[in-house]
């Protein structure tokens, strides 16, 4: 028999509760707002996907939709974390309403693909992080394993948005548990699919691409990149690059 | 509470708002449609000062414990923009806790209990000598002076340069008790006026680029216009202060000059750091520093010229 793997088709009063205070935490804390840069909100059936550094991260893109949005999204988190107390599987699944999924998994009816297809044909969206953990790495983004694939292959009507989550890793480094207040923003960029006769891998590769090139700020410093020096010659290119935020920012008097 | 002098600020922050509005207005209402974005960001622009006079209004009618709260929240929203900005790392955490957890708290609280030989020394000792040291007890050595330095620029400016404007509450001025309040006014009048002043002086007269590598908008004439006009408006305020029409003046000069550099500094740190913006809490505006940095320059001068000169 299959298992119902989210516990209600709306929330309960506490799953409510808990996203109302905790999206307006999350504003308190990080003035988190979207940046919407090629795709809107929508009620369409979406799997949301975004770089992983922080517990916080889903908390924020979750901030960021419709309180009706955020009712039938639901954040994948790993069974092997979230399960492996009562405690933290009360957290995950009665007041955040998480998919819980193993990562490692030899019984069937623990395919991670089967229970988050589950989820999605009960007209629900889901928020993937495709790193599978949490990024603890210098690198901006690690590979991205296969679900997202595997996922869209099999339900291509679900739009796939890549959502740029910035700053949460600085906000609440893995490890910690007081928050550091930090700006932060979401940009959730143009829907990806997958092209006809595109590879797995090929696929994967374009999508961490696109999901990277969406990244605001993208490190000056530091081990990943050379080190372009911006002048003020060169602010017309940077606020292309940051998207509609600031090009439709204002004249500012400075 | 001096009610006359609160009631005259009233009445005058709310017909020179609504004359802004009108002006604002016809020009929407006479140019082509869709607005151009520099009409939409004038409406934003306005809309925002009513809100930001609205909110020291009401902190002024509450009195000390209001004012000083008030401006401990806008060191809060100040930091929080100056740190997203700086390069950090995974080990500066605890360090940047204690700048908002105990640094915000614990400077207010002097402030609040008028201590002031601690007030002035905390961060520029205490917090100097040991947000490093924590830091180098992590152990984390990369770009350490980088990281160090702007953790103490952070704290200077919106937390220490701040805290003076509540500061100047416990100022002793004799044959002016009381009436302490008023000089907050008089000096954010008088700096935020010449921002604006500046503004509209640069539009209308503007030719001499003041420094195009810094701020491809700030003009000679611009300046020069915007603070003999803030001076003006220093002399006609003189009935909030214990200040002389002349002195008055002078010392809304020295501020509104401090101001002027203040934002030219906020300006090149914009242009290091690759955004246009401090934030975005401030609808037309962008965020609380890009508001405040010229009354974060402007604040400690003029602390410490009332606190030398009348005290």
């Amino acid at each position: 028999m299959m298992k119902l793997h989210i516990r209600a088709t709306t929330f309960t009063l506490l799953q409510t509760m808990t996203s109302v205070g905790l999206s307006a935490l999350a504003w308190a804390v990080t003035g988190v707002r979207p940046i919407w840069s090629g795709s809107e909100p929508s009620d369409r059936q979406r799997i949301y996907f975004a770089n992983h550094a922080s517990h916080g991260d889903f908390i924020l893109l979750s901030a960021c939709l419709s309180e009706k949005q955020r009712a039938r999204t639901h954040a994948v988190a790993a069974a092997e974390y979230w399960g492996k107390s009562r405690l933290r599987r009360f957290i995950a699944q009665d007041m955040l309403s998480s998919v819980l999924i193993h990562r490692q998994w030899t019984d069937e009816a623990q395919n991670p693909i089967s229970i988050m297809l589950s989820v999605l044909d009960e007209g629900h969206s889901l928020i993937l992080f495709p790193e599978g953990t949490r990024n603890m790495t210098d690198e901006a983004l690690l590979p991205f394993r296969s679900g997202l694939y595997n996922l869209s292959m099999a339900r291509p009507d679900v739009e796939l948005i890549p959502c740029w989550i910035e700053n949460m890793s600085r906000v609440l480094p893995k490890g910690q548990f007081v928050p550091v207040p930090l700006l932060c923003r979401v940009v959730f960029g143009a829907p990806v699919a997958i092209a006809p006769g595109e590879e797995r891998r090929a696929f994967l590769d374009r999508a961490r691409q696109t999901l990277l090139a969406l990244n605001p700020r993208p490190p000056r410093h530091g081990a990943e990149k050379p080190v372009v020096r911006k002048t003020s010659r060169d602010q017309k290119s940077l606020e292309h690059r940051a998207g509609s935020d600031i090009r439709h920012g204002a004249p500012g008097d400075d | 509470m001096p009610m006359r002098e609160t009631l005259i600020l009233v009445i005058g922050l709310t017909a020179v708002l609504t004359i802004a509005n009108l002006i604002a207005g016809i020009l929407s209402w006479r140019a082509p449609k869709p607005l151009s974005s520099a009409l939409v960001n004038l409406n934003e622009r306005i809309n925002a000062w009513w809100v930001m006079v609205l909110a020291i209004t009401v902190a002024m009618f509450l009195g000390r414990r209001a004012m000083t709260i008030l401006f401990a929240l806008i060191s809060f929203a100040a930091l929080r923009e100056f740190v997203t900005l700086t390069h950090n790392r995974r080990s500066d955490h605890w360090v940047l806790l204690g700048m908002f957890g105990i640094i915000i708290p614990f400077q207010y609280w002097l402030v609040w209990t008028a201590w002031y030989g601690l007030f002035t020394i905390f961060i520029p000792v205490y917090c100097f000598l040991l947000m490093p040291a924590i830091t180098a007890l992590h152990g984390d050595t990369e770009r350490f002076l980088e990281r160090v330095s702007a953790q103490q620029w952070a704290v200077m400016i919106s937390v220490y340069c701040v805290s003076h404007v509540p500061a100047l509450l416990t100022l002793e001025l004799p044959g002016f008790e009381g009436r302490n309040l008023l000089l907050i006014a008089f000096l954010i009048i008088t700096v935020q006026g010449s921002d604006v002043l500046q503004y509209i002086f640069g539009k209308l007269f503007g030719r001499h680029l003041l420094s195009p590598a810094v701020s491809p908008s700030k003009t000679w004439e611009g300046l020069i216009g915007g603070l003999a006009a803030a001076s003006l408006l220093g002399a006609l305020l003189s009935f909030l202060t214990p200040f002389s029409p002349l002195q008055a003046a002078g010392v809304a000069f020295i501020a509104c000059l401090m101001g002027f550099l203040g934002g030219l500094v906020a300006s090149a740190i914009k242009r290091d750091q690759g955004v246009k913006d401090w934030g975005h809490l401030i609808e037309g505006h962008g965020g609380m520093m890009d508001r405040a940095d010229s009354l974060v320059f402007a604040a400690p001068v003029f602390f410490h010229t009332v606190r030398y000169f009348w005290t």
